[in-house]
């Protein structure tokens, strides 16, 4: 009796796996990409950004009621990534995602969930006329382009012109161009007690969080340069060693705090600056009075030199796309330069177009708060885009919180240390 | 008395026999037929995860999309080189080992004390026991929120102490997190395990209190010679479930420690699988890892049934 229920159970067991093997189908690429037809996209939770987002599938479901565009939030999780790459391994990511982290593209490239946009008639020849020398660095190493450059929030420092004031600081001049300076300038904000914190950027370890202490200070400091550049880690140089020294005393001397705040620091008043993209504009409009500056430097490099962190996020198409045509016209129509002029105006986010400050001068004019973000949006560093990157960031993100949040290392070693790590993980991949 | 007793075996030579095997039979269908959607659930959640789990530890594996054909070479036992030789898998055993050390003892102690003393009678007796058990059905997000409140660097408990305050502090301090959050789960499930001592104590036999009393034993005495033993059973599950619940810590390290901070000092196993196999796309190296803490742990609950039970 227990043998025959114990086979019954096998059977069960095997359909049921049957079963699920069969719903993890694909469609057939060549079909895909010539089939048009109705699509899902899925857009961030941005408020800006979803009214911008449903007013354009509204516009195009408008012009094309035979292939109408469902808008969607990406499904809650931690992060957007864990969810699309959730979304890859069950065959039910949207046919667009228009949150695509440069940094997972390698990754979501290696599950084959993303449909290469050169398959398209033109579609490297697109990308390369909108966003012009600042698409090769969204190349895959394949010399593809699996995603498409859509948006940046270059990141500069905010500063709560309040606690400026509050603590004798000139707030429409803030000192905060060299290292010296800044430093001078937070040890007067927490000494004077205006504020808990100089600046409190995320001390955790999560790969992605180097984003915004180490990656905009160092693109500054050494003029441009990636984490890694030619199969090399570029990070375990003079300008590394700066960057990673300059946060160190910050840490150490407690003008940055090593605890995570649960919630926005730069709101609720507990620090007086942070690093953030222009999508802070319209987040603080009612909550701060704020000014903005670059990010320092150690010898304080004029404003028009000065690069930064994009915190860019692209347009991908997944493969799980059925109707890849539709899909593709989308892609462009939401890119075109009328979109792109509405995205600005809804976010304030900036488009990843060549000339941008000149192409919505009358927008820059209404809106000068946005003019700093766009002029850095011409020096902008994106993440590598190779395989493991998310590896190396973890390396990287493991040895800057030992060092230099914790003090545990000197800061020189933990980066050569983390150097070491990410040329085995390049030779692994 | 033993006359009137007959085994199954013994039924099947009477007369009768065949209708009784035919009852037999169909009691035998019923009862498979109950277990069986339980049996499904343990296959489908469990049985055939882990099987997959033990398969792709043997493997080069990452998950891919539907159709794509991704090589997944037999790679031996690499990924439990890899899991055996990371530093970082290290420091997370040793991690729980503190967790352990600290949770276990304390939960066992705790909770039979507390259970002793709920069974008591006293005023308010019902209020007290809820009030241990909220914590174990309150939410964890939002008992991490009131631990942060009271235990940040600027929290009601460093205010409290003053220049005595620990820097860094308790949350974001190596040698604290994770005794720390030790005894944030300890009082978390404290409630859980002083029912499981509640319903134990309610078969220990009031005559022997009453005879321990007429042999003048005082209340030490009574819960060393009475209550330890008379509630072994129920100290032999709490340790394990304790040991089970603990090498399996993921929320806390998670939410308090901002992802097993500082500097891996409150990492857990099970946080390092979750960052390796689903943020950063090794579910080899994360199976890997899972099989050895499914080993460890069956290995430890299995000496801690043993040694709780020797003396029964």
């Amino acid at each position: 009796m227990l043998r025959r229920t114990a086979s019954a159970l096998t059977v069960i067991a095997l359909a049921a796996g049957t079963a699920t093997a069969c719903a993890r189908s694909a469609p057939d690429p060549a079909d895909a990409a010539r089939s048009r037809g109705p699509i899902t996209v899925w857009l961030s939770n941005n408020a800006q950004e979803l009214q911008w987002g449903e007013r354009m599938v509204a516009d195009w479901n408008k012009a094309h009621p035979d292939q109408r565009v469902r808008a969607q939030n990406i499904p809650a999780g931690k992060t957007s990534e864990e969810a699309i790459s959730a979304s890859i391994i069950a065959g039910t990511s949207a046919c667009l995602v228009f949150n695509t982290s440069p940094a997972s593209v390698p990754q979501f490239q290696k599950q084959a969930g993303l449909v290469p946009l050169n398959d398209f008639p033109g579609g490297a020849k697109y990308i390369e006329s909108r966003s012009g020398s600042l698409a090769g660095q969204y190349r895959s190493e394949d010399g593809k382009y699996y995603q498409l450059p859509w948006k940046s929030n270059p990141v500069m420092i905010l500063y709560n012109k309040k606690l400026f004031a509050k603590a004798g600081l000139d707030p429409e001049h803030p000192k905060l161009a060299t290292y010296a300076q800044f430093l001078a300038t937070s040890r007067t904000l927490v000494r004077s007690g205006a504020t808990d914190a100089a600046i409190w950027p995320a001390p955790s370890s999560e790969f992605f969080q180097s984003w915004f202490d180490f990656y905009p200070a160092f693109a500054a400091e050494s003029g441009g340069s990636s984490l890694v550049e030619k199969g090399e880690p570029r990070f375990d140089s003079p300008a590394g060693r700066k960057v990673a020294d300059f946060w160190n005393t910050l840490y150490r001397e407690k003008l940055a705090p090593q605890e995570l705040y649960p919630g926005d620091a730069l709101a609720d008043g507990k620090a007086a600056m942070a690093t953030v993209g222009p999508w802070a504009v319209a987040a603080y409009k009612d909550k701060i009075d704020w000014g903005v500056v670059p990010v320092p430097t150690s010898d304080g490099r004029p404003a028009s030199e000065i690069h930064t962190f994009s915190d860019q996020k692209s347009i991908g198409m997944f493969s799980a796309c059925k109707n890849r045509a539709t899909a593709w016209d989308v892609m462009k129509f939401a890119t075109s330069e009328k979109e792109d002029g509405a995205f600005l105006d809804a976010t304030g986010q900036m488009p990843v177009r060549e000339h941008l400050a000149s192409l919505y001068s009358g927008y820059f004019a209404k809106n000068p708060a946005y003019k700093p973000f766009a002029d850095q949006a011409q020096r902008e560093v994106e993440v590598p885009n190779v395989a493991g990157s998310i590896d190396m960031w973890q390396a990287f993100r493991d040895a800057w919180t030992r060092s230099v949040v914790f003090g545990r290392q000197s800061p020189s070693s933990a980066l050569h240390d983390a150097a070491a790590k990410t040329r085995t993980i390049l030779g692994e991949y | 008395m033993t006359l009137t007793q007959s085994s199954p075996r013994a039924a099947t030579t009477r007369p009768g026999a065949p209708a009784g095997r035919r009852r037999g039979h169909r009691r035998a269908g019923i009862g498979t037929l109950f277990v069986t959607p339980y049996l499904l659930y343990v296959l489908a959640v469990f049985a055939i995860p882990l099987g997959y789990t033990v398969w792709i530890s043997f493997h080069r594996f990452y998950f891919t999309a539907p159709g794509a054909h991704a090589p997944s070479p037999w790679v031996g036992f690499a990924n439990y080189r890899d899991v055996l030789t990371d530093p970082v898998v290290g420091r997370s055993f040793l991690n729980i080992g503190i967790f352990l050390v600290i949770n276990v003892p304390l939960t066992v102690v705790l909770a039979l004390v507390l259970a002793t003393a709920l069974n008591a009678k006293m005023p308010f007796r019902s209020f007290f026991r809820a009030a241990y058990y909220l914590p174990y059905i309150t939410a964890s997000v939002a008992l991490v929120a009131v631990w942060q409140f009271l235990f940040g660097s600027d929290g009601l408990v460093n205010h409290a102490l003053g220049g005595l305050a620990p820097d860094p502090s308790w949350l974001v301090n190596t040698h604290l997190a994770m005794p720390m959050i030790a005894l944030f789960v300890t009082w978390k499930q404290l409630g859980f395990f002083v029912m499981l001592y509640l319903a134990a104590l309610q078969n220990v036999g009031k005559d022997l209190y009453e005879a321990a009393s007429v042999d003048g034993a005082g209340p030490v005495r009574k819960f060393w010679s009475i209550t330890v033993p008379g509630v072994r059973p129920a100290t032999t599950l709490v340790t394990v479930y304790a040991i089970v619940t603990g090498a399996n810590l993921f929320s806390e390290p998670y939410l308090l420690t901002g992802g097993g901070g500082p500097d891996n000092s409150s990492t857990s196993p099970v946080l390092l699988m979750y960052q390796k196999g689903i943020e950063q796309g090794h579910p080899d190296f994360a199976a890997a890892l899972g099989v050895v803490l499914v080993v460890l742990v069956l290995a430890v609950s299995l000496i801690t049934r043993k040694l709780s039970e020797r003396g029964n």
